[in-house]
């Protein structure tokens, strides 16, 4: 039996290293010798049990899983089941202790485990240097990540001036006001961003509208954007000063070049992840995410019918589902959009101006209908939806772009299944946003979904943005430069 | 029952900072605040139970006893016995772990005990700071490599 133990001193506070290392799906985005990682079945990576099934970049394959989990000790440990390394009860813990002196972490990795005789000094090394001392040094790595230009711990002024766009009242894209405006410094739990990108959402017309009631005019629209955190005020721990950040939350106040906000929908981006490919995909990607996975989790084969397949969320789904062996039929507006949706994954494009596809749909599912229908229209498309619905089928209405849906369809007419999910409704807990936010990134990296971002405006033209949104002539993301 | 709990990191050796600590009789040589030590009963320093008699630089006498003591986990608690600090049912352990990275030491040392509502905060703040952190500080300074 070989005993492995090293330890570290990681310059952070213990709630942003634990955040980390206690998903134990984590580990692909911050040790440097992991590949590929996912976690079997579906589970929760905090779920005790939980097998991750991963490749080291060496090409070997690893599958573990989680023993135990103690948010009250820091500590986690688990076991290899199966590895193509010939190493046997190997059980490992990891355990974190605050060092009070400093608000530091110190980080204790041990495992036991049986190799082959005469290989142990092999796998000592291996297992010390490589992976738990390459470990430490990957997370210090990405702690830092994006923090270069860490300010010194000098307080930003308490406020001080931004650029807004304000909805003046509720109505058309004319509302919208290019305002300065005080962006006070951060209470408890709350954070301040210098923003550079700006994503441009369906919802933020919605809101623009006053169709759905978030804001009060006059106040600053938008979910969605990218930057780097100036300052964060007392009691958040998984963000410093000088990290690029992103998030896609309410409440809405995005279109600003700087902003305070609550702090726990803040995620930290990775080095590859640039700020406008953060503002075009945080809420689109993890929208996607979540409906390809949560709301309904694809299988190989399925017949997919997704709606404006040449839009923000309809290309990322029609990527992503296409790389989870689906089969993808989308609509669109135009030949150039089907000519777009066919180049991301959407194997049958339908040009339609008039809501028409059901029966198309039919055709091409051999009469059975779509298994699962991503429905952002809404209340025009309503009965032809029903009508290309298989039975059984499960109808996902996560927009309503031509209206709301007047009432329940009947569903009892295909024994379908209807979801309204709410991206915010799945990100609302810090552990699964993150979880969301990760997969988002990893399929970027994979490069399991693109972001071909075609229109960029100054933020002050946000109005011309939406007009373009609305009158259906952009595709793929908006990004406003702040 | 108040729980305090200070650590640190100091830059030496676990072996090298052991030497130190384990010594119970030894706070006047690693402490700033200990004027004089001895043990009583002419017992051994590091023989489980024996009570270390020491008077404060500040004038007050505490009597503590040794209550184990592990060279394998670099660990030892002890309970106090008698003090000016009006606490009851005191016992503290020190702890040192070695860390790899940088041949370090990461040094523990926590204490529960029961006292007035009123003087919690206070005995918290003196005992957190004013003994255990002043007591790593000192360590730095005498390890200094």
């Amino acid at each position: 039996m070989i005993r492995v133990t090293r330890s570290a001193v990681i310059d952070a506070p213990i709630a942003r290293v634990w955040e980390v290392l206690r998903d134990f799906n984590s580990h692909w985005a911050w040790h440097p010798a992991v590949g590929e990682s996912k976690i079997e079945n579906g589970e929760a990576p905090d779920q005790v049990g939980c097998v991750r099934n991963f490749f080291l970049k060496d090409g070997n394959h690893i599958r573990e899983q989680l023993l135990a989990l103690s948010d009250r000790d820091y500590v986690s440990t688990y076991c290899i089941l199966d590895a193509t390394l010939p190493m046997k009860h190997y059980v490992a813990t990891v355990q974190l202790k605050h060092v009070t002196d400093g608000d530091r972490t110190f980080w204790h990795w041990q495992s036991t485990f049986d190799v082959p005789r005469g290989r142990e000094q092999e796998f000592e090394a291996l297992v010390g240097k490589g992976v738990y001392e390459g470990g430490f040094e990957g997370l210090r790595t990405f702690l830092r990540r994006g923090a270069v230009a860490a300010p010194a711990p000098v307080r930003s002024p308490a406020s001080q001036l931004a650029q807004v766009v304000v909805a003046t009242a509720f109505g058309g894209p004319d509302v919208l006001r290019y305002e300065s405006v005080a962006v006070m410094a951060p209470g408890p739990n709350e954070v301040r961003i210098r923003q550079t990108a700006v994503g441009v959402n369906y919802i933020d017309v919605y809101v623009r509208k006053g169709l759905y009631r978030m804001i009060q005019p006059p106040a600053a629209i938008g979910m969605e954007a990218a930057g780097v955190v100036l300052d964060v005020g007392d009691g958040v721990a998984h963000l410093l000063a000088g990290d690029r950040v992103a998030y896609a939350c309410p409440p809405p106040g995005a279109y600003a070049t700087a902003r305070t906000m609550p702090a726990d929908q803040v995620v930290v981006l990775p080095d590859d992840v640039s700020d406008e490919t953060a503002a075009a995909v945080m809420l689109k990607g993890m929208t996607a995410e979540c409906l390809l996975h949560r709301t309904h989790r694809v299988r190989p084969g399925q017949a997919l019918l997704v709606h404006a397949a040449a839009g923000g969320v309809g290309l990322l789904l029609c990527q992503w589902a296409k790389a989870l062996g689906a089969k993808v039929i989308g609509t669109v507006s135009s030949e150039d959009k089907a000519r777009l949706a066919r180049e991301n994954g959407c194997e049958f494009p339908l040009v339609t101006r008039d809501y028409r596809f059901a029966r198309e749909v039919k055709n091409l599912t051999q009469g059975r209908g779509a298994d699962v229908i991503y429905d952002g229209l809404g209340r025009e498309a309503a009965a032809e939806n029903l009508e290309a619905l298989a039975f059984t089928g499960h109808w996902v209405s996560y927009g309503q772009a031509s209206g709301p849906l007047d009432a329940l369809p009947d569903l009892g007419a295909k024994s379908g299944t209807l979801s309204r999910p709410v991206l915010f409704h799945y990100t609302a807990e810090r552990a699964l946003l993150q979880e969301i936010a990760w997969n988002v990134f990893k399929a970027l990296r994979s490069q399991t979904i693109r972001v071909e971002l075609r229109h960029r405006y100054p933020l002050a033209a946000a109005a011309e943005a939406h007009r373009e949104l609305e009158a259906r002539r952009t595709t793929g993301s908006v990004v406003l430069l702040a | 029952m108040i729980k305090v709990y200070t650590s640190s990191v100091i830059d030496a050796p676990a072996d090298a900072v052991w030497a130190q600590v384990r010594d119970f009789n030894a706070l006047p040589k690693w402490t700033p605040f200990v004027a004089e030590s001895r043990i009583e009963g002419n017992l051994a320093a590091d023989k489980i139970g024996c009570v270390r008699n020491f008077r404060l630089k500040d004038g007050g006498v505490i009597r503590e006893q040794l209550l184990t003591l592990s060279d394998y986990d670099y660990q030892c608690s002890y309970s106090i016995l008698e003090s000016p600090m009006g606490v009851t049912n005191y016992v503290a352990t020190l702890k040192l772990t070695p860390v790899t990275d940088g041949n370090r030491t990461f040094a523990e040392w926590w204490a529960e005990f029961d006292c007035e509502p009123a003087k919690e905060s206070e005995l918290a703040r003196n005992i957190g700071q004013g003994v255990f952190q002043a007591g790593f500080d000192s360590l730095k300074v005498l390890l200094r490599r």
